[in-house]
């Protein structure tokens, strides 16, 4: 037990009830002062609702939080901030249209005479942003910096604001890796200037590099506070979702390639999206594909399903010509395709769990064959229950639902057209470490079954584990293949490393 | 079974209580406002002249509803009946047959549904521009055609339609009876209506999972041309002439006002035809509520705004949230806003 005074925030006992569910369960939870404190769960695991709970979005049931070893009860996220607690959420929740200074000073612009006097301002938004290593234009609008840069001025105007605890709220998310390094610097040195901070993240790699400790939910209760230094990586997946699916994620195996060939692309690409390439796939095979953000991906899957036509090459299923030229086109050749932007372009937000499922059937059946009620029922219940899709019944809106089962959910969409080609873009991302298994196991048994995949992920160990080959991508082109003993994190890294040096030469 | 009858009149029932609520305050301030009777086989009373006088906006609705459902809206409407008025009256006074006339009339209404979805989803316009054009321009063609005069016409079977009287009902009643029930079995007994819902919401995911999204959308402006065809068939018909400059003349905003009151976001998605038939017949109770209830006419409108704001505050989110606790509590997770089939 740690003496009191080393805590900045604490909450005990710490309880809230939402209609039907106990999302926080007498939640206890101390954060020093010069710590990174990693807080860690599933989704709905009551990770937010704590976070809600200490920054006054949510009024708490029950328990106390201490700040500073005195009681607080902020009312509003603004009482928050003012007595020191600031928050950044993963989508910046800043305005893009107004300069940096403007977002930094917003509320609190330095005034001469009643009006703004820009120049303190954006004098003083340089010196504070000078803190961070950073030398902007502030005058420029804040939506022409990256996301990386708006979370730093996020963070900047938080701290500023508050200055005891900052909780970073999935900030990594949408970062690429040197985004992300240059994001840990400074969180090191917020650190060390003795600020408390809370680090909410799917990423484990992240949660060893930064924090100091580690605090696991599981259903609204808190299983326990580590250090992350003891605490290894199984150790902490199976706090997070129990033992028996930890084991799961550690036992796989890379299966041989014996399907005959099923798809057959030559020469396929379009212009200005994805230059030309060859693939084979077949019948009982997970084809990865691997490559940095921006590498073409995503374009590949686009025209394989017909989201863009492709303007050169040739497609065979079973040495047959087919045209892929639209959405439709593919999924009458038994084509899926699991988008990686899962709320523009995947889930029907305010349509129910039902009717998301039972869309693509629907939509090749064609308006004049309604799918009954009843059928509709039954695929919806079927696949409620074989994916495990946690939902309170098939009539809730899929927008309430966590971002794993949404994914599960627009899978089973997929899965009631009964496809043969099943491409999926960033399948597990941001979704929690028991739907990730969930999936993984799912990709893994629909291969068994003889389906082929094609499966986009960033994760390069989880393209290890399920693919029988992998594509690497660079520069909107096809420039590896990976198989047999040669699918290793290494070699794919190599292979994306090799790529782009032979590119540059 | 009963469990939908019950669900569907959740969905219709702050658009009955409104209804009820202005049925009775007019018959309170007008007495023989409810009274009914039947002259000459047909029956009489301001609650049918109602149902009557209501039907151009029921029938702009029903089409309107459906557009707004696609998270478009149909600006043309109004403009649309002036130029099928025109058509009828022309083409009646030409010598034509009366099945000819409508025949092409309402294909004059199809045609400028799909110059709106070939607007849309083609060239992929916003729809208040899209339709905005033929707003505009629609009542410069309906004046080519009736050569900028009213065309007047004494053709019985065309007047028939906008003042004779089938069974007991007048025949406007009728025809919007009938034309609402069959689109809004067309839109429920097949897959219509979820895929066009599917749309509404999120018209990128519809369309990767195969939905034939620019179809449909063409589809919902041509039901609305069609309902805009039948009621400037009707307008035109009541007044034995075709006016090319009155005409349905801001009927579009009633029309979306209707849809509105009937409690369809216009930010697309779940849509229910009868709640805005509700709605429309709420805004025409309210028009002769008011001209029944012997205030001046110039105060009508701002009467009526009043009316429709507080109508529209009784269903805003916000007002709904505060008085949750005056509702009953229903079977956690039970939507209560959604559309039976």
């Amino acid at each position: 037990m740690h003496g009191n005074s080393d805590n900045i925030l604490s909450a005990i006992r710490v309880e809230k009830g939402f209609p039907g569910t106990k999302a926080l369960d007498k939640v206890d939870f101390h954060l020093r002062r010069g710590e990174v404190h990693a807080l860690l769960g599933e989704n709905g695991a009551g990770k937010s609702t704590l976070i809600k709970c200490l920054t006054g979005a949510y009024r708490r049931d029950g328990g106390s939080i201490l700040l500073d070893g005195a009681e607080v009860d902020p009312r509003d996220t603004f009482d928050a901030q003012r007595l020191g607690i600031g928050t950044v959420y993963q989508e910046v929740n800043l305005l893009p249209n107004l300069t940096v200074a403007e977002n930094l000073f917003l509320g609190r612009q330095p005034c001469r005479f009643g009006m703004t006097d820009t120049r303190t301002m954006n004098r003083k938004a340089r010196e504070l942003l000078a803190e961070y290593e950073l030398d902007l234009d502030v005058t420029r609008d804040l939506a022409s910096y990256s996301v990386a840069i708006q979370q730093v001025v996020a963070i900047a105007r938080a701290v500023d604001l508050s200055g005891k605890v900052l909780i970073l709220d999935e900030p990594t998310a949408s970062l690429d890796a040197h985004e992300v390094a240059m994001l840990f610097r400074i969180v090191r040195r917020l650190k060390a200037r003795g600020l408390g901070i809370i680090f909410i993240t799917h990423f484990l790699e992240q949660v060893y590099e930064i924090s100091d400790r580690i605090t696991v939910l599981r259903n609204g209760q808190l299983v326990g506070t580590r250090e992350t230094a003891e605490l290894d990586r199984r150790e902490l997946i199976a706090m997070m979702i129990g033992r028996e699916l930890a084991a799961e994620i550690q036992s796989r195996h890379t299966p041989a390639d014996e399907g005959r060939l099923r798809y057959r692309f030559r020469n396929y690409g379009r212009r200005g999206r994805i230059d030309p390439f060859d693939l084979d796939v077949r019948a009982g095979e997970v084809v990865g594909i691997a490559g940095l953000l921006g590498s073409g991906r995503t374009e590949t899957a686009e025209v394989l399903f017909g989201a863009y036509r492709a303007d050169s090459g040739t497609a065979e299923i079973d040495g047959r010509a087919v045209e892929l030229s639209s959405p439709r086109a593919a999924i009458r050749q038994k084509f899926g395709f699991c988008p990686e932007d899962r709320k523009t372009a995947g889930i029907v937000g305010d349509l129910s769990v039902r009717e998301n499922i039972v869309l693509a059937l629907q939509a090749r059946r064609g308006w004049t064959r309604p799918i009954s009620r009843a059928e509709q029922n039954r695929l919806a219940d079927h696949y409620i229950r074989a994916l495990d899709i946690r939902t309170a019944d098939r009539e809730k809106p899929i927008k309430l639902l966590s971002g794993g089962n949404q994914q599960k959910a627009i899978l089973a969409r997929w899965l009631a057209t009964e496809p043969e080609f099943l491409i999926l873009d960033e399948p597990t991302r941001g979704i929690d470490v028991g739907a990730h298994a969930e999936i993984v196991r799912l990709i893994e048994s629909l291969r068994e079954k003889g389906m082929s995949l094609i499966v986009i992920s960033s994760e390069i160990e989880e393209l290890v584990a399920y693919s029988t080959r992998v594509v690497v991508l660079r520069d909107r082109a096809h420039v590896a293949e990976l198989s047999g003993d040669r699918i290793t994190a290494h070699e794919i890294v190599e292979a994306i490393a090799a790529a782009t040096q032979g590119r540059a030469s | 079974m009963t469990a939908t009858v019950k669900t569907y009149l959740g969905r219709l029932l702050p658009q009955l209580i409104v209804l009820a609520a202005i049925v009775f305050a007019i018959s309170m301030v007008f007495p023989g406002f409810l009274n009914l009777q039947i002259q000459n086989g047909r029956l009489y009373g301001s609650l049918i002249d109602i149902l009557n006088r209501g039907a151009p906006v029921v029938l702009l609705a029903i089409g309107m509803t459906v557009v707004i459902a696609t998270k478009g809206i149909d600006l043309s409407v109004g403009a649309v009946m002036a130029i099928c008025g025109a058509v009828a009256a022309s083409l009646i006074t030409s010598g034509h047959s009366l099945l000819e006339t409508l025949f092409a009339t309402l294909a004059v209404g199809i045609l400028c549904g799909i110059w709106n979805g070939f607007l849309v989803a083609v060239l992929d316009i916003q729809p208040i521009i899209a339709t905005l054009v033929l707003m505009v321009a629609g009542r410069g063609i309906a004046q080519l055609i009736t050569e900028g005069a009213i065309l007047t016409f004494n053709d019985a079977g065309l007047i028939f339609v906008g003042s004779g009287s089938f069974g007991w009902l007048p025949m406007p009643v009728v025809i919007w009876l009938v034309f609402g029930v069959l689109v809004a079995l067309l839109v429920r007994q097949t897959a219509l209506g979820m895929l066009i819902e599917a749309i509404g919401v999120n018209r990128q995911a519809s369309t990767l999972s195969g939905v034939l999204t620019p179809v449909l959308l063409v589809a919902a402006y041509v039901l609305s041309g069609l309902c805009a065809a039948i009621a400037g068939i009707i307008a035109a018909a009541d007044i034995k002439g075709a006016d090319a400059n009155n005409a349905g003349l801001w009927l579009e905003l009633d029309a979306i006002l209707a849809v509105v009151v009937g409690g369809t976001s216009l930010l697309g998605g779940r849509f229910s035809i009868a709640a805005s038939v509700l709605g429309a017949i709420i805004i025409q109770a309210i028009n002769t509520g008011i001209l029944l209830s012997g205030f001046p006419p110039e105060f009508n409108l701002i009467i009526k705004a009043a009316i429709i704001v507080f109508i529209l505050v009784l269903q805003s989110p916000r007002f709904r949230s505060a008085f949750t606790f005056l509702q009953i509590p229903r079977a956690a997770g039970k939507p209560t806003e959604r559309e039976a089939k």
